[in-house]
């Protein structure tokens, strides 16, 4: 049986989740990590733009679904920047400026990532192509196979 | 003693999955009607490669179930101190074991399929029996040659280092075998693809023998798509359902590639036609799957679902998949051109319906395939490019709206040809009730595009599920129609929920001190209390929180905190209030110097139609399979029946008309 | 007519995927996430001490005389006990070492630097990754190299090894 006291000790200790190495602060989380902005119309912005940045510690998590301290930290200069008044936009460009466009899910057309945007464009075009050769041809009802 | 017997049920299924294999291409190499001397052995070696491959996971469940610390796999993959559940659960919580139970599923499929089919001419079923045994060996010996589950350690361990907690739930524990199950299930609409390739045999006889398998994998995939969906919700503790992570969306693309593929199939079958589109997509569904497992276990993606990488089993997946996938594409490339085309159709009928659908699923398919490998590409030139939700969300919509509106008049259609007036009662109804719905929810408030287009299809799909019933004596409706309807409610149901979530969610961040309230939707949470709480493997701290909707009697809802000590790992354990009208998700953070705790509330508004749906469209399947097979059987008993009277039936009934 | 061409379409695109997945294979898994901010001037900033034992940091003191290195830090953090060692062999070569101290306390930073040895020159207290996020530091330990003028010119990610303190030694020679 263990007892109460050491019980406690344990489970307090556990409010700290152990990163992969074990390693973690206990340090409390950055003011508006967890804490919503007064006005909704400035915290629909912020959990907007935080839903389209990327958890750098985590993978394949948005910044507005990760327990990791450093997503906490980006939550408060999210909230915080947007209190200040600076647009969603300018805060994700100055993140981009920092961390490239991997900390944005944004899908933004450049140099890299146009094939994303051409394709759909392309399996539109080929869907097109495809649904008037197959079905617009009844009047060639049992003529050559397409 | 059961390492060994399991190790030498494995080698002894390998060498029998070879046997089957041979003799599967002796069938195929004499003309169809002589006895090829070899080709006798096909099934009996895949039911019985079937039986050592299962027992050969059942002694490994064993294993695990008396956690036999002398094997390494129990040793490093699980604990005397966990649950039994999780115990045996533990089995495939880990590479070996998961891909032992793949290859116990893949072996027991093509074992029912052998002994129980006896509809297909013996060549096709000679090919799709080889086909089948080389896919088996190929993962054979994977197992064997890098992944041995049975070795042992030399010295016995003092006890193991457990299993990774998130697994440690009940829904994730049912989850994998579900998957997995269901992509292997694919495995068996792709050896008959081959089979029906390899020998010309591509007919609606041959759809009829592909349906069931297919749709039993689509609903075993279905069920687990919506269970790990439903993991991720409750589990990750952000309230989040889909995150369009690279492992959620290897899951997402064989089932893409399976509803495309099951109504394709089922076109084959009642209508002859869609010959090599079924074939194709036959062999893409199994690719999927197959690079499903190559993008979980090889760790070329990264994921937060990741739980077993390694870049060396990663290569020898790749290998496999390039053997089977890259062979297959190679027969069809070579073949395909010589499969005749089946009968022709009109856009405006049920088969057009049907093609548009299965194109704009492809497209979705063709969508989701390039945004998840997409970043694979970039970082060959060293670049990180991240592509998430608001990639996925708006380009898989371009194709699923028209999709989702075409569903709906689809059913409508008769087959062949039809004049689109005919249903004009039908197609305004589905119009006006989209157009009043989307007017009704924008009065109210503004939403999110794709929220909005969501409120407005749902009801009206809703309303177009039943409509094939109308005017129809609903004791003689079939089953599998049942199936259809029922599918597709499930859908409406589906997109409904996920419309409500997305747009009226409402969320409460605050640190709570003790005694305090906050407010979410029509409820006021206070919390109580903390205290700690003690589980076999773990420890939690556990928030008491009082639920009051409207000021009406409290309900007490415990959301933890758990911290597990072996593996060392903190998961959140949220709380759900479920209401008919929605959800209240309540997950308790850290302790804040001051001696707040850190809360999360949201309202989640018919959250739970999402997974509802996703077992109405599972059911709709069952529905599907159940009516097939009542039809087969009847048809069997009658065929024997009939076998007296066989002149009298072939002159009443005329034959089939053979496939060119 | 069939088009025959269009049959070799999967496969070619099959290939295609299989053989960048086989190259993907070979290559070494980069986790790290790279500053973008090379090249740039640091943002402004000014940090309380991190302990009472040092001053803090500023940008200011990262200007004139020779290039420096910044650390960014934490006492929770394990890989910084590995690379305590080389930061002391660094500072040894002459070279300035201003620490950032993540989220971390002073009784804490106190209690390490105890432990492992003090290379730093200033210390300055970042509870809330404010100045980490500012210069695109996505982890703990990462060191920058700091030219005279205040510009960043090199990030390493991860612990200092022994085989790392000559290429830092070089990149900082090049910062002069």
């Amino acid at each position: 049986m263990i007892r109460p006291a050491v019980l406690a000790a344990l489970a307090l200790l556990a409010v700290v989740l152990p990163g992969p190495l074990g390693a973690q602060d206990t340090m409390p989380p950055a003011p508006y990590a967890y804490q919503q902005l007064d006005d909704p119309k400035l915290e629909a912005e912020a959990t907007a733009l935080m839903h389209t940045l990327r958890c750098l510690k985590c993978q394949s998590q948005s910044i507005a679904d990760s327990d990791a301290p450093m997503a906490g930290d980006m939550r408060h200069q999210v909230r915080s920047r947007i209190l200040a008044g600076e647009s969603p936009d300018q805060i994700r460009a100055w993140l981009i400026a920092r961390y490239g466009d991997y900390v944005s899910y944004q899908p933004e057309v450049n140099s890299i990532t146009w094939p994303l945007f051409a394709v759909p464009v392309l399996v539109i075009l080929l869907v097109a192509g495809v649904l008037l050769r197959r079905l617009g041809k009844r009047r060639s009802d049992g003529g050559e196979a397409a | 003693m059961i390492a060994e017997i399991g190790l030498a049920a494995l080698w002894l299924a390998a060498a029998l999955a070879v046997l089957q294999m041979v003799s599967g291409v002796m069938a195929l190499r004499v003309p169809e009607g002589e006895a090829a001397p070899l080709a006798i052995y096909t099934r009996p070696a895949a039911i019985l490669q079937a039986f050592l491959a299962v027992l050969s996971f059942a002694l490994l469940l064993y294993a695990f179930a008396i956690t036999d610390l002398s094997i390494k796999l129990v040793a490093s993959n699980s604990h005397s101190m966990k649950p039994l559940i999780y115990k045996v659960t533990g089995t495939w919580g880990n590479h070996e074991g998961s891909m032992l139970l793949w290859v116990g599923v893949l072996a027991a499929s093509g074992g029912l399929l052998a002994a129980f089919e006896k509809r297909l001419p013996e060549r096709t079923m000679g090919a799709t029996l080889a086909v089948q045994g080389f896919v088996a060996l190929g993962f054979y010996a994977f197992l064997l040659l890098s992944s041995n589950p049975f070795e042992r350690l030399p010295v016995p361990a003092d006890e193991g280092t457990g299993l990774n907690p998130l697994l440690q739930d009940i829904g994730l524990a049912f989850h994998p075998p579900t998957l997995y199950a269901g992509y292997v299930g694919l495995s068996v609409a792709f050896s008959l693809a081959m089979g029906a390739l390899l020998t010309r045999e591509v007919n609606p006889s041959f759809a009829r023998v592909m349906r069931p398998w297919v749709l039993g994998a689509w609903v075993l995939l279905t069920l687990g798509i919506t269970a790990g969906s439903f993991w991720a919700y409750y589990e990750l503790g952000w309230g989040g359902w889909w995150f369009w992570d690279p492992v959620e969306n290897a899951s997402l693309m064989p089932w893409l590639a399976a509803t495309a593929l099951m109504h394709s199939v089922s076109v084959l079958a009642a209508r002859d036609a869609l010959r090599t589109w079924t074939i194709m997509l036959g062999v893409l569904a199994f690719s999927m799957s197959m690079l499903g497992t190559f993008l979980v276990r090889s760790g070329v993606l990264t994921s937060v679902h990741a739980f077993a990488v390694d870049p060396e089993r990663g290569s020898f997946i790749l290998a496999l998949l390039g053997l089977y996938i890259g062979g297959a594409f190679t027969i069809f490339a070579l073949r395909a051109g010589a499969v005749a085309e089946g009968k022709r159709f009109a856009a405006a009928s049920r088969e057009g319906a049907l093609v548009f659908n299965n194109l704009m699923l492809s497209a979705i398919l063709a969508i989701v395939l390039l945004g998840t490998l997409y970043p694979l590409l970039t970082e060959a030139f060293d670049v990180r490019v991240s592509v998430g939700p608001p990639y996925f969300n708006p380009a898989s919509a371009i194709f699923a709206i028209p999709m989702l509106l075409v569903m709906a008049v689809g059913p409508l259609l008769r087959w062949r040809a039809d004049r689109p007036a005919r249903i004009q009662f039908e197609i305004l109804l589905i119009a006006a009730v989209v157009i009043g719905a989307i007017a009704l929810v924008s009065f109210f408030g503004s939403y999110p595009l794709l929220p909005l287009l969501g409120l407005g299809l749902a009801p009206a799909l809703a309303v177009a599920a039943v409509l094939p019933l109308r005017g129809r004596n609903l004791r003689r409706v079939p089953v599998a129609t049942w199936g259809m309807v029922l599918a597709h409610f499930g859908v409406a149901v589906s997109l409904f929920g996920m419309a409500c979530e997305g747009a009226f969610t409402e969320e409460r961040l605050a640190a709570v001190a003790p005694g305090g309230t906050e407010q979410v939707g029509d409820f006021a949470v206070t919390l109580e209390g903390v205290a700690p709480v003690a589980g076999p493997n773990w420890t939690a701290i556990e928030a008491r929180l009082a639920v009051r909707q409207d000021g009406g009697k409290p309900v007490i809802l415990t959301p933890q905190a758990r911290s597990f000590w072996s593996p060392p790992q903190a998961t959140s354990e949220s709380a759900l209030l479920t209401k008919w009208n929605g959800q209240l998700y309540a997950v308790i953070g850290n302790r804040a110097e001051d001696g707040r705790w850190q809360l999360r509330l949201w309202w989640k508004p018919f959250v739970t139609c999402i997974w509802y749906g996703g077992i109405l469209i599972a059911l709709g399947g069952v529905l599907a399979i159940a009516g097939r097979l009542r039809v087969d059987i009847k048809r069997r008993r009658a065929a024997v029946r009939g076998a007296g009277r066989r002149a009298d039936l072939e002159a009443l009934q005329p034959l089939p008309v053979p496939a060119e | 007519m069939k088009n025959r061409f269009l049959l070799w379409v999967p496969l070619a695109l099959f290939a295609f995927f299989a053989g960048l997945a086989a190259y993907m294979l070979t290559q070494e898994k980069d986790q790290f996430v790279a500053s973008t901010m090379i090249g740039q001037p640091l943002p402004d900033f000014a940090l309380d001490p991190a302990f009472a034992g040092l001053p803090g940091a500023a940008k200011a003191d990262f200007l004139g005389g020779q290039p420096r290195l910044l650390n960014v830090w934490a006492s929770w953090c394990l890989p910084c006990i590995a690379e305590a060692p080389q930061l002391e062999a660094l500072k040894a070569q002459g070279v300035e070492i201003i620490g950032i101290a993540i989220r971390d306390r002073p009784e804490d930073v106190a209690n390490f630097l105890g432990r492992y040895g003090n290379p730093y020159s200033r210390i300055g207290s970042d509870r809330i990754s404010e100045v980490q996020l500012a210069i695109g530091s996505s982890g703990v330990p990462e060191t920058f190299v700091i030219d005279a003028k205040g510009v960043i010119r090199y990030q390493h990610i991860g612990d200092i090894r022994a085989d790392d303190v000559p290429v830092l030694l070089a990149e900082l020679e090049k910062a002069k």
